[in-house]
This record gives C-alpha cells, structure tokens and sequence, in this order.
C-alpha cells in the first residue's frame, strides 16, 4: 500500500511524465531471458582462482603439476599493489597485492589463478595447486586486535588501527556535567555480506586488430574500474574498455575494485586471447567485501525533560585485512563519526572511531554504509533513554529531533528542508499507536510478546565531489555527465556516467528528459555502462544516480529543449514563446502549425543553411551536474511478535513514512524502499558472517549465510512525503539505502518492546533466536 | 571425469544434442552447451532458485539435477514462455506489478510460479508465498513478487 501525501508536479499541466509509475523500459529484456550478465560471454579460457585456506601464514611454496597454466605473484612483478589513498585522519596506506605474495592475511585471499578451455578443467586444475603455508595466529576481532600484545595484520600500524578520527566541540565538558541523567548503550553489529543474487563475474577479452582489452565485468563504476586497473598495471587508459553489462544486484559490494579482474586484464594480455571468472557463491561469501562490523560505545546525557545536551561515543570498525579502492577503509568510521548525531537536535558531541585491521576479508560499503549501524545504536539509546524517563519513545524522539532549516549539526553538516517530525507524527498516525499498546497489554497477559519499534533516521545522498574531497580521498567522485543528443533519424540517446544495476533508471531519466523535450520516455534510449560509449562518470551508489544523473539530464535535456525551441520559430516563423514541445514535434500554441523534432533533427544535420548561421550545427548537448548535496529522511516502524519460547521473531507489520523530495516514478522508488527495508530486515534478524577462531568462515553457503525469503518480510505499508528540495535542480534528494538503514533499528527496538517485561536489552544485530533466548535465559525471568 | 556421453536435451521444444560429461550439471548444460543463458546460477547449491527450469512440467533446480538426468525430457526456461512478440501473462505480470528489478532472480522465479500455476491454479494465497519462498530476491522484497503472481493467476483462472 501507498500513499502519496503531497504531490504537486510544477509543469501545471498534470501530464508530465515525471511523478508517473510508468513502466520500466528495462524489463521487455529481463522478463524474456534476454538479459546480458557478464557470465553468459563465452571465453576461450577460464579463470579458478587458488585462495588461502587460511587466514593469516606465510607461503612456503605453490606447486602444480606440469601442463597447468598458472599464475602467481612471482609472475606479476612490476605490477603495483591496490593501495587507496587518504590525506586525513592518519591514515596509513596498505597495498593490496592482486595474487598473495608471500605473505596471506585472509581466508579466501587469492593466491594463484589457473586457466583452462573449460570451467570444470579449470577447477580440477585448481584443485592439483598446493600451497604450502605456515600458519600465524589470526585475528578476527577487531577489539582483540587493539590489544597491545596483538600481532599486526601490517607492519607500520599502531595496534593495526588504520584510520582514526576525533570530533569533539568546545565546552563539550560544560554540557555534559550540567545533565541530569547518562544513558549508556554498548552494541555490536555482526559481519555481513551484501550477497547479490549474481555473484561477482569478470570477463576479459584482447583485440589483437586493436590491441586494446575489453573487461566486461560487473561492476558499479565502469569508468573508475578502468582508470584503477590501468594504474596498477601501468597501461594508457585508452586501451581498455570497461564495459558493466546488466548487472544482477551491487548493493555496494560492486562498487570497491576486485583485484580478480586485474588479473584477468592482466591475462587477457599475456595470453593475447580471451578470459572469464565467475565468482562461485562460496567466494562471494568468504571472498567478496564484507560490511557492518562495528562495536560502538554510545552514552547520552539527558536534561530532566529528555532534551539530549550531548553524546559521547567510541565507534570501532573492523575493516578486515586491507583497504577498499576507491572509497578506503576508512568509509564506515569516518561515516560513522560524522553522521552518527543523526536527525536529532545535539550540540556537544565527543566521539572517537576507528578502524582496525584483522585477518578477515575487506570491508567495504553496504547499502547504507554504516547507518544501518549507527542508525541502530543511537535508537538504542534513544529508546533506553525513554525508559529512564518513563515515556513513550516516539515522545523523546519528539523532544529531540530537529525541526529548524538548515541545521547545521555539531559535526558540520548542514541540513536542507526535511520532515523529521512529520514523518513520524504520520507513522504514529497511521500505525495507530494507541491501539496497538491496547493490543499490546492484552497480548501479554495471554502470554504473547508483541512489539513495536520506531526508527527515525536522515540519509545524506546526492552528494558531488566537494564532500568526498571533505573526507581526504584522494579519487574524489561526485560530478555526473549526460550527453544527450538527437540523431539525425530523430532518435534520441542520452549517454550517462552513471551506471545502475537494477535501480531503473533508465525509466526515471527518460521521464525527466521526456518532459523537456517532448517526446514519449519509449522513444529515449539511455546508454550506460560502457566507457567506450559514456562520458567519464562515478556510477551507482550512494543514492546518488538519480539526483546526479537527473539533474545532469535535466540541464542537457534544458539546453537541447532551447535549440528545438529556436529551430522550430524559424521553421514555424513563430516566436519561440508561442511554441510548445509536445508528442514528438513542436506546435504553435491554438494553432495546427507543427514540426516533428524529427524532421528538425535531419535540418540540424543535413540542411544547416536554413538557419543563416544562427544556429548550430548538430542536435548534441551536454551538461555536467556536481552539487552540494541533500537530505533525505524517514521514520520506519516494526511490529513484531517474539516467540519467547523459541525466540523467534515475526514481523506482523512494517511501515515506512519517507520523504526524498520529489518521486520521479512512485512505482520505482517504493520497490528501492521495498528491498531496502527487506535487506534491514535480514541484517537485523538472520544475516551474519561468522568466523571461527582460526580465521575460517563458518557461514560460506546460502544455507549458513540466510538472506530473507518472501515467508520473512511482511507487506511494506508506505507513505510519502515530499519535500521539494531546494539543494538538487530536480527537486528529488535520493532514496536507495533509506530502507535498508531505518530497518535494523526499527525491528530490534521493536524486540526489545517487546521483551520489556523480561527486562533484558538486545544490543546486538543480528538478533538471531539464540541470541533472543540467551538474553531471556539469563533474565531469571522466563515464566 | 573426461568421459563424455551423448544426450537431446528438448529446451522450449528444440532439440539439442549434447555431449557432456556426467558431472555436468544441468543449468551448465542449458547456458553452456545449449547457449540459453536466460536461466541463470545464483549459488550452484540449491537455494536460491535462480536456476529454476521446468522438467516434465515440473519445477526444478537446474543446478541441482546433472544434464544427463534430463536426456529426453520436456525442459522449458524463460526463453520460452512468450509466444512470439506476447508475451506470457507471468512476464506481463511482473512488468506490470515491478516484481523485478536488477532482473537476476527473475527467471527463476518466472518458471517456478508458471510451473506451480499450471499444476494447481486454485492454490490460496498463503500457499503461493509459500512457494515463492523457495526462491530468493535481494532487490524487490518480494511483495512485488507476489502482488505479481496473485495478478497473473487471477488472469489465468479467468482464461
Ligand atoms: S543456482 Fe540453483 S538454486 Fe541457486
Ligand atoms: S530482482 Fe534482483 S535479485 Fe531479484
């Protein structure tokens, strides 16, 4: 279900194609198996590759028997490391090696590729490389690893801490003595895995006419990728293409470089021929980045209303065993510590993170990037602090949420117009609060434990590169290019940097160039994902694509609108102001003089001489967008039943109040919510990477590593609200990782009502059913 | 292992004959040997379902079956569900409803509701997310998915 509270489209006509569940161009193809993933190019030789079966040795020797074609980091010299760059923070640069060169620092960490004419070969190959390794002791807490004795992951860190930041403001002591109570919350987010229904796949194939490298892989930054493994294998960027075909899910984990697809450029070279890597399900799990392990330490002080006056915090982040390119490992703490305020109304904050090297596979960001975690931790705290004062949540959430814009937090960020307090006074609203704490009462004295939980919770999208410069990188993302051009055929392309991965944006651009120049979204192609035909652009992540390359397309779309304008006065002998764009020509308003923009196309191209020189030549603009960013904001809601027997948790309901600007296509953006607040769900109930104490993965199959299925995730109930921001020239503000940030916090507090009786506090996500009872077990409470 | 036998695979009514060896799986053999890469492989142990194809009408995990097993049998996968440009009112369905977006699991979960329907078109509606269960999605949530289904089968009772 949803309901749009406020939908005011500005063109006036309310036949605009902004603000319409249109359907998606993208599906005719995937609904009829014509998609095209990167693992269904075929390949003349295949790629296993040899990983560590250990997290933390040293490699005494690699044997194969003779005939297999292999490769390791002997092979490779000259090559240079994946080393990310941070000019803040002290940050301390690691090199990533693409094969394991003497030393491994994870388990599933690659060692040796083979290849051979088929994927079944290549594995038997694989299977005949042994690796003799001398095993070390492992670290894989991240607390642990802190401790003075502690072996180091690298040489040169200081209790392997990696990045580190502070931010403290003046007199932050003067507040916090003058409070009249401290809440304190100590959490812990388990590892987890993005897991993609596709796993990662790379294929490289040599040009020898060209003697360029084409690598088709899935990737969420085509251009990035390209410009990192050129670097590293010290080759001009014009001889590679990268090409993100259909891409099945990215969710973030798409986003940092593999090192697997240098080596496949690499060996695409060597060999001069073509080569391919799919990624088995048990690497993606043991292999591919992994997310969310944090500890943080959280204390609020509270005046006597439950007004907070300050929060103190100590976040640690356990980054595994090397730095992601291009974001770094330093995108979680640092993120952490400057958002992790939230929407709530704070002046003094003291907050500490870090991030800590173990002998676990990279972390790198996740839908959401570490706000599902502090989202979390701070509600935490928010709902310990409204059992210390006996009132409901929602009431001192109320007494604290910001309500005043811009806002500028006790971090620095300022914040655009948003419905923090709105969104929630809808979700109370419309969850019937009152009923439900009825319900609630009357449950519990039957034995049942219902629960609900709010989450209010503000997501910083559609940021260009000033803000990434802010945080010290030294590859700055941000700006989005669209060229937009009419062909002479009248057809028309716009060619993105960006690069989704099943966010439908093709759709939503459409509309919004659509709009401009009058033509059905049908008729507009939108090419991506091929640096050989997309301008230089950063691609999909950070709820960005839309607000960046929408804006992007909306100034391209602008300016060709203008020169279709200023032909068609000519042509029509009109003034341009007379003159409407509309189903694919251009009209003289209460008139039936008309030009298709087809036929002015073919005169841009091919009969110039008409304009006199006026105007010129060709139907191509195209325009650059790098803005300063906005807000997006949300309050989620649980209602839950816990089995306190069993510890299991249902969830009977979930609603989502949301509010990201102006809603491009509704049916779009309330399926990103949908799967946003499916994966919180799971983060919050059943996902976890779990390692032994020996470094070695627990959890490396689908029936270990348990994403929810269509019996787990309850009907989403929606609401928007929508704010045209000012700060985005689209007026809508980005709303992929909302859902997956609010869920967590919502579900667990939700358990946490409704376990009050017990008087125990789930302070740990996932919140599995052992963990549920553990907590009732040692409540000495269970009836 | 390098002993190959020689076996029809009939994909979407098409004879293909293959020669495999016995390890090969049968989701291999359909996007490998048969080039119908529309079926795709998620986790290659029986879990996600993106790998669903029907066999005898019947729905499977084409991962979990070798191809060899299939020799002779009826198999049908997303390539052939529209008839010409119409498409099936499953895709349609799903068009419709945005039970889809990155596209990856789709095909499973196409074959697995059109292989259920066809068997007991009167199922309830708890009983289809039941079965919807067997699949996994990471982008839709799956309430999309199951609007989409509820609709299709609405559709096809009334046909
Ligand atoms: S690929 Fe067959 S069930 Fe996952
Ligand atoms: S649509 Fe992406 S996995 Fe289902």
């Amino acid at each position: 279900m949803t309901v749009h509270a406020k939908t005011e489209h500005t063109k006036g006509s309310g036949t605009t194609w902004v603000g319409r569940s249109i359907r998606r161009l993208e599906d005719p193809a995937l609904v009829s198996g014509r998609g095209r993933f990167t693992a269904d190019l075929p390949a003349a030789h295949w790629v296993r590759f040899v990983r560590s079966h250990v997290a933390a040795g040293t490699i005494d020797s690699i044997d194969a028997p003779d005939g297999i074609g292999m490769v390791t980091a002997s092979d490779l010299k000259g090559l240079k490391p994946i080393k990310p760059m941070l000019s803040k923070f002290n940050y301390v640069p690691i090199g990533q090696p693409i094969l394991a060169d003497s030393v491994v620092r994870f388990t599933g960490e690659c060692i040796a590729a083979v290849y051979a004419p088929s994927k079944d070969q290549a594995e038997d190959f694989a299977d005949e490389v042994n690796v003799a390794i001398t095993e070390t002791m492992p670290l894989t807490d991240a607390r642990v690893a802190l401790a003075d004795d502690a072996p180091r992951v690298h040489a040169g860190t200081q209790h392997n801490v990696i990045v580190e930041g502070h931010i403290a403001t003046p007199k932050f002591e003067d507040a916090w003595v003058s409070a009249d109570r401290i809440v304190r919350v100590e959490a812990r987010s388990r590892r987890q895995n993005a897991t993609p229904m596709e796993a990662r796949a790379g294929h490289a194939v040599y040009d020898p006419l060209t003697e360029r490298v084409t690598l088709t892989c899935t990737t969420q930054m085509p251009h990035l990728t390209r410009t990192a493994v050129c670097d590293i294998l010290g080759i001009p960027e014009s001889e590679l293409r990268v090409i993100a075909p259909d891409v099945g899910g990215g969710f973030g984990q798409k986003m940092s470089l593999a090192p697997e697809y240098v080596l496949l450029v690499w060996l695409a070279r060597h060999l001069r021929s073509s080569v391919a890597w799919t990624e088995d399900r048990r690497e993606n799990l043991i292999a591919s980045f992994h997310s969310r392990d944090q500890y943080v330490e959280l204390e609020g002080a509270f005046d006597g209303n439950g007004k907070l006056l300050a929060l103190r915090g100590d976040i640690v982040a356990n980054i595994g065993a090397y730095s992601c390119f291009p974001t770094t490992c330093g995108v979680e703490p640092l993120m952490a510590l400057a958002e992790l305020p939230g929407p709530y109304d704070v002046r003094a904050y003291d907050c500490r993170s870090r991030g800590v090297m173990t002998n676990t596979c990279p972390m790198a960001p996740y839908r959401g990037v570490s706000r599902p975690v502090i989202t979390f931790v701070l509600e935490r705290l928010m709902d310990k602090a409204a059992g210390a004062f006996g009132i409901e949540p929602t009431e001192l959430r109320r007494r604290n949420l910001i309500d005043t814009f811009p806002y500028t937090s006790a971090t620095g960020l300022v914040f655009d117009d948003g419905t923090y307090r709105e969104t929630m006074e809808m979700a109370i609203k419309a969850i019937g609060l009152g009923a439900f704490r009825k319900r609630q009462e009357a449950a519990r004295l039957q034995g049942r434990y219902l629960g609900i939980g709010f989450a209010t919770f503000s997501e910083r999208t559609g940021y260009g590169s000033p803000a990434f410069a802010a945080r010290g990188m030294e590859i700055t993302p941000g700006f989005e290019t669209v060229i937009l051009t009419v062909d002479p055929s009248g057809f028309v392309e716009a060619r993105i940097g960006s690069s989704p991965h099943g966010q439908g944006l093709r759709t939503s651009l459409a509309q919004i160039i659509a709009d401009e120049i009058g033509v059905d979204p049908q008729f507009i192609k939108v090419v991506h994902g091929d640096t050989d035909r997309s301008p230089y652009g950063w691609g999909t992540f950070a709820s960005r694509s839309l607000v960046l390359s929408g804006g992007a397309s909306l100034m391209a779309a602008q300016k060709i609108r203008a020169k279709l304008l200023k032909m068609a006065s000519h042509l029509l002998e009109a003034s341009p102001e007379d003159i409407k764009l509309e189903a694919g020509a251009a009209h003289v308003i209460g008139t039936d003089r008309s030009v298709t923009i087809a036929s002015m196309a073919r005169a841009a191209y091919h009969q110039t001489h008409i304009f006199k020189g006026e105007i010129e030549p060709g139907l191509s603009e195209n325009a650059t967008y790098d803005p300063s960013g906005t807000f997006s904001n949300a309050c989620h809601v649980a209602v839950v039943d816990v089995d306190i027997e069993t510890g299991n948790v249902t969830l009977e309901k979930f609603l989502v109040a949301e509010d990201a600007g102006l809603i491009i296509n509704p049916m779009i953006a309330d399926g990103q919510v949908h799967g946003g607040v499916a994966q919180g769900i799971g983060n919050a109930l059943l996902e976890e990477i779990i390692y032994d104490e020996t470094g070695n993965i627990m959890t490396s199959t689908l029936a270990d590593f348990l994403p929810p299925t269509a019996r787990e995730i309850p009907e989403i109930e929606l609401h928007h609200i929508e704010t045209l921001t000012g700060n985005t020239i689209t007026k809508a503000k980005g709303l992929g990782e909302g859902g997956a940030i609010g869920a967590p916090a919502a579900v667990i507090s939700a358990i946490n009502d409704a376990l009050k009786p017990f008087d125990v506090s789930i302070d740990e996500m996932p919140a599995t059913p052992q963990r549920i009872r553990a907590a009732l077990r040692n409540s000495g409470k269970l009836p | 292992m390098t002993d190959k036998s020689d076996i029809t695979l009939t994909i979407n009514g098409k004879a293909h004959a293959i020669r495999v060896e016995a390890r090969r799986t049968l989701a291999d053999a359909i996007r490998e040997e048969c080039g119908q890469t529309g079926t795709h492989i998620g986790c290659e142990h029986g879990v996600c379902g993106a790998c669903t194809v029907l066999v005898n009408g019947e729905p499977v995990r084409s991962c979990l079956m070798f191809a060899q097993q299939a020799d002779g049998k009826q198999i049908r996968t997303v390539e052939g569900l529209a008839r010409g440009d119409e498409m099936h009112v499953m895709q349609r369905a799903f068009m419709e409803n945005h039970g889809l977006q990155c596209g990856f699991c789709t095909p499973g979960f196409l074959m697995l509701a059109v292989g259920v329907l066809e068997r007991e078109l009167d199922i309830s509606d708890h009983d289809l997310v039941d079965v919807l269960s067997s699949n996994l999605c990471r982008c839709t949530g799956y309430q999309n998915i199951i609007k989409a289904v509820r609709a299709a089968a609405i559709e096809m009772r009334q046909s």
